[in-house]
């Protein structure tokens, strides 16, 4: 694999016009993954889903390179219908297009940022990775009090055009004080057994509001890694919401930062897997001053042999009093092939927080099952308004009402 | 001053740190073959014994110090241990009482176990291991009468070798991690319990350990052993001397119930935790397994974790056996600059398998405490349930409670459902109590004993008490 890293590497920094300095770092950060590798499960975050077996077994050998310079057609059958909406246009990793039409253009800024090298906290080689690689980067800042009108989409396509076997991407958010955006990422592959691996790095600012929706619900064979680094300022609410069930593997990992009081993280997921997918989310929820709060729910119905992890940590600072923390995770295995497994984690250091958390994972309630049928539904109805239910729990949480409606239509969740 | 005061104040300090001055044997400092061969001879060993022994210290070889722990500690000198200490008179066994050393007798009265005939009112046969060996062993005809063999391993390899043979690292191999190795390597004495077929134990089972020399690692190992339908309670305390450095305890105790069987163990652990700066103190890294290996058999673990100053352990239930039941209680305290990082493994193999586990912790002072337990349930383990709760309470901020649960379910028909919380007292709670005039700090030990009564009422009686004031005690200067 290292000759085909380097060989990429090289490939790909020549069409590339970087300084002397930036083509370093690129090239330490690519030393780095070199001598690191893919995560294994020898690593603690990584027991539970061994991504360098994973790649292994599901793509084989991967290589890196893609020619930047081809501009591909934007395929516009895969927009949302029935919603107005900004657009972020990802095709085989390219950003094909930014298109903000429904808004104030003084108010949002859109800056090359491809140069500025993200280290994350608790991140892993996959980061040295994505650095390496990324090519261009933006960073969209949302200024002062501005409130964007219309939800920002982020398409995720690929197709059959592309070359190379992974895929990195890189994009950095600033939200300003008492601004506020709603994003969902939505996937969209047409090829097959790529890796993704997406870095975003959010800002928030005094007072701001960021809503993310990452929904990947399309039938593909690709393995997707994406890493939210998240840093909150006073007052300050994110909420996160995942849905995945489309890809072969999948890892969500969530770190953020309660750096400011009164700032607030939600985490909700939802995991609705068949054949042998293995999906996992890792959250870490850093109270690190007082008065912060954080809530997070995990769903997940595991049918055949399709496998579900939740990672979720809570830590609180000796200085982060008044903390408020939940963590609740729950799975509906109904295949005896399928798994779940849960390392929910609390680590904390002041005493005058009220933290808990919950695990619960088993078959399908035979008394709720029963109740149903004899009030003359059939065993497949009860089943699936159960699961539905179940589900729904979590789309409930969802603040924003209009994609609430649109994530409901598109996993087909009746009410 | 009421009573209840008094009392508090006499146990304020450590009251087991004194040591006995006694002519100790000891094998020479450091680790090698040599050491380990001087131990089975002087323990007139079989071959078969050294040969486990030696095995083991093979594995050790090539095993590294594990380091994912919580609590990290100063690198240890294996070299420069002494791996057996005895007290001289003790080279040529004492046949009874009698020809036992009286300092031993003294050291073992302050501790308050009775081991003189005419002391042995309360009902409990004891087996008290000093530094490397076994005293004495309590009501040992009474047991004898039931079939029960009730001694010192040392004994029991030469009396009964095919039990020991047959048992001995079924549960806890020579190829397990670290300590368990060392353990198997150069352990020295502790209990031998067998139960035979449809016994119910008529007492409870006792071991006192006690550290005593300096520079010794304790490695005692515990075997027992549990016959069809047949039924044990066993209790386990430790108490050390007040030293300035650190003392490494490293024990085995390996659990085996057949079918119908039933062993219910448990340890109050008061080991030297240091001192109020956390100079010296004790390192628990004990490894303890119970395997539930036949039909409805049951194994229950409860402890009370108050001293050590680092308690790194386990106690675990492999539940092979169809419809077996796993159980695990505990209440762990941390205070001054004490370390914990303790828990259960519960691994589902049978059928119909259920398990339960309660743990308390509370951490005062800049201490530092870690639940950290495994739920496995595998893929043949039909109809199995879990029940996990972890509540911490923190007293004071600088100091820090950790839940790291690892929740695994591979069977569609097995539930498991897990709650942790974390909290401190509540302000009004203490109001409450000082209202009705309580002090402070009796109010805090009645709200904590609350807080743990779950665990407390699973002790044999006697202990409970104890182990009640035990709570008080721990915590005593944490609050106010």
């Amino acid at each position: 694999m290292k000759e085909q890293l380097q060989k990429d590497f090289y490939n790909s920094i020549k069409n590339l016009s970087l300084s002397q300095k930036d083509i370093e770092i690129k090239k330490f950060c690519l030393d780095n993954f070199i001598d690191k590798g893919f995560p294994n499960k020898k690593e603690e975050d990584w027991k539970f889903s061994d991504l360098n077996q994973i790649i292994k077994n599901n793509i084989g050998e991967l290589s890196f390179y893609n020619d930047q310079a081809f501009t591909n057609k934007v395929d516009t059958s895969v927009f949302v219908d029935g919603l107005e909406h900004n657009k972020i246009v990802f095709i085989n990793g390219r950003i094909e297009k930014i298109d903000f039409e429904y808004e104030n253009k003084d108010q949002i800024e859109i800056i090359d940022q491809s140069e500025t090298i993200n280290e994350f906290k608790n991140s892993n080689s996959l980061s040295d990775l994505n650095n390496a690689f990324t090519n261009k980067c933006f960073k969209i800042l949302v200024k002062k009090g501005y409130q964007l009108a219309k939800p920002l989409i982020i398409y995720h396509t690929t197709n059959s055009k592309i070359w190379s076997k992974n895929i990195n991407l890189r994009l950095n958010f600033e939200l300003d004080k008492d601004s506020s955006l709603r994003l969902i990422d939505l996937f969209n592959d047409a090829s097959e057994k790529n890796f993704l691996n997406i870095f975003y790095n959010f800002e928030l600012k005094e007072n701001a509001v960021l809503k993310n929706y990452k929904v990947d619900k399309f039938e593909n064979k690709n393995i997707k890694y994406s890493f939210n680094n998240i840093d909150q300022d006073k007052n300050s609410i994110s909420e996160t919401f995942i849905l995945f069930s489309g890809s072969n593997f999948s890892k969500n990992e969530i770190n953020c930062n309660l750096n400011g009081v009164y700032a607030s993280a939600f985490v909700n997921g939802v995991f609705s897997l068949n054949s042998d997918k293995h999906h996992e989310i890792r959250s870490i929820i850093n109270h690190l001053t007082e008065n912060t709060k954080s809530y997070q729910l995990i769903k997940s119905v595991l049918e055949q042999s399709s496998k579900a992890v939740y990672q979720g940590k809570i830590f609180v600072n000796s200085d982060a009093q008044k903390t408020d923390g939940y963590q609740l995770s729950k799975a509906i295995l109904l295949n005896k092939e399928s798994e779940f497994n849960a390392k929910p984690e609390l680590e904390i250091y002041a005493d005058d927080v009220k933290c808990s958390h919950g695990s619960a994972s088993g078959s399908l309630n035979e008394d709720s099952i029963f109740y149903l049928m004899s009030r003359g539904l059939s065993y497949q109805q009860s089943r699936e308004l159960l699961i539905n239910g179940f589900l729904l729990d979590v789309v409930e949480k969802i603040t924003d009402s209009e994609i609430k409606n649109l994530i409901k239509n598109m996993i087909g969740i009746k009410e | 001053m009421d009573n209840r005061q008094k009392e508090i104040n006499n146990l304020k300090d450590y009251k087991y740190g004194f040591s006995t001055e006694i002519e100790n044997i000891q094998a020479p400092k450091g680790l090698n073959e040599d050491v380990i061969k001087f131990i089975s001879n002087i323990k007139k060993e079989p071959a078969w014994m050294l040969e486990f022994r030696l095995k083991a210290f093979e594995r050790f070889k090539v095993l590294k110090e594990p380091d994912w722990q919580k609590p990290k500690f100063p690198k240890i000198d294996y070299q420069d241990l002494y791996y057996y200490s005895a007290p001289k008179s003790m080279k040529d066994k004492p046949k009874s009482l009698d020809e036992l050393d009286p300092k031993l007798l003294e050291t073992y009265k302050k501790l308050g176990i009775p081991l003189q005939e005419q002391a042995r009112l309360n009902g409990i046969a004891v087996d008290a291991v000093f530094d490397s060996v076994s005293v004495a062993t309590t009501f040992k005809d009474e047991l004898t009468k039931q079939g029960i063999i009730f001694c010192p391993i040392s004994e029991a390899i030469q009396n009964h070798p095919e039990l020991v043979k047959k048992y001995l690292g079924s549960v806890i191999p020579t190829s397990d991690h670290f300590f368990a190795t060392l353990n198997s390597a150069v352990f020295t004495d502790g209990s031998f319990v067998y139960i035979p077929e449809g016994v119910r134990c008529p007492m409870e089972l006792s071991t006192y350990f006690r550290i005593n020399a300096s520079n010794t690692g304790q490695f005692e190992r515990t075997l027992i052993i549990a016959d069809k339908g047949s039924y044990v309670s066993y209790l386990e305390g430790c108490t050390a001397p007040m030293r300035d450095e650190n003392q490494l305890h490293a024990a085995n105790v390996e659990l085996i119930a057949l079918d119908d069987a039933e062993i219910k163990y448990s340890t109050v652990q008061n080991w030297y935790p240091g001192d109020q700066d956390g100079k010296g103190g004790i390192y628990n890294f004990v490894t303890k397994r119970g395997l539930c290996k036949g039909k409805n058999s049951k194994i229950s673990w409860t402890q009370v974790e108050t001293g050590s100053a680092i308690t790194w352990k386990y106690p675990s239930c492999i539940l092979k056996g169809d419809n077996s039941v796993g159980e695990f209680y505990s209440i762990a305290i941390t205070n001054n600059h004490q370390k914990a990082d303790t828990g259960t493994k519960m691994i589902h193999l049978g059928k119909n398998t259920k398990s339960k586990i309660i743990s308390k912790g509370i951490s005062a002072g800049s201490s530092d405490m870690t639940y950290r337990g495994l739920v496995d349930i595998s893929s043949k383990a039909k109809n199995s349930t879990n029940y996990t709760q972890c509540d911490s309470l923190l007293m004071g901020n600088k100091c820090g409670a950790h839940t790291v649960p690892y929740i695994k379910n591979k069977n569609s028909e097995s539930n498991i459902a897990h709650e942790a919380t974390t909290s401190k007292i509540s302000e009004e709670q203490l109001h409450y109590c000082q209202q009705r005039g309580l002090n402070p700090e009796e109010a805090v030990g009645l709200i904590v004993n609350g807080f743990c009564k779950e665990v407390l009422q699973q002790l044999p009686m006697e202990f409970a008490v104890e182990a009640q004031k035990l709570v008080g005690i721990s915590l005593e200067g944490s609050v106010g």
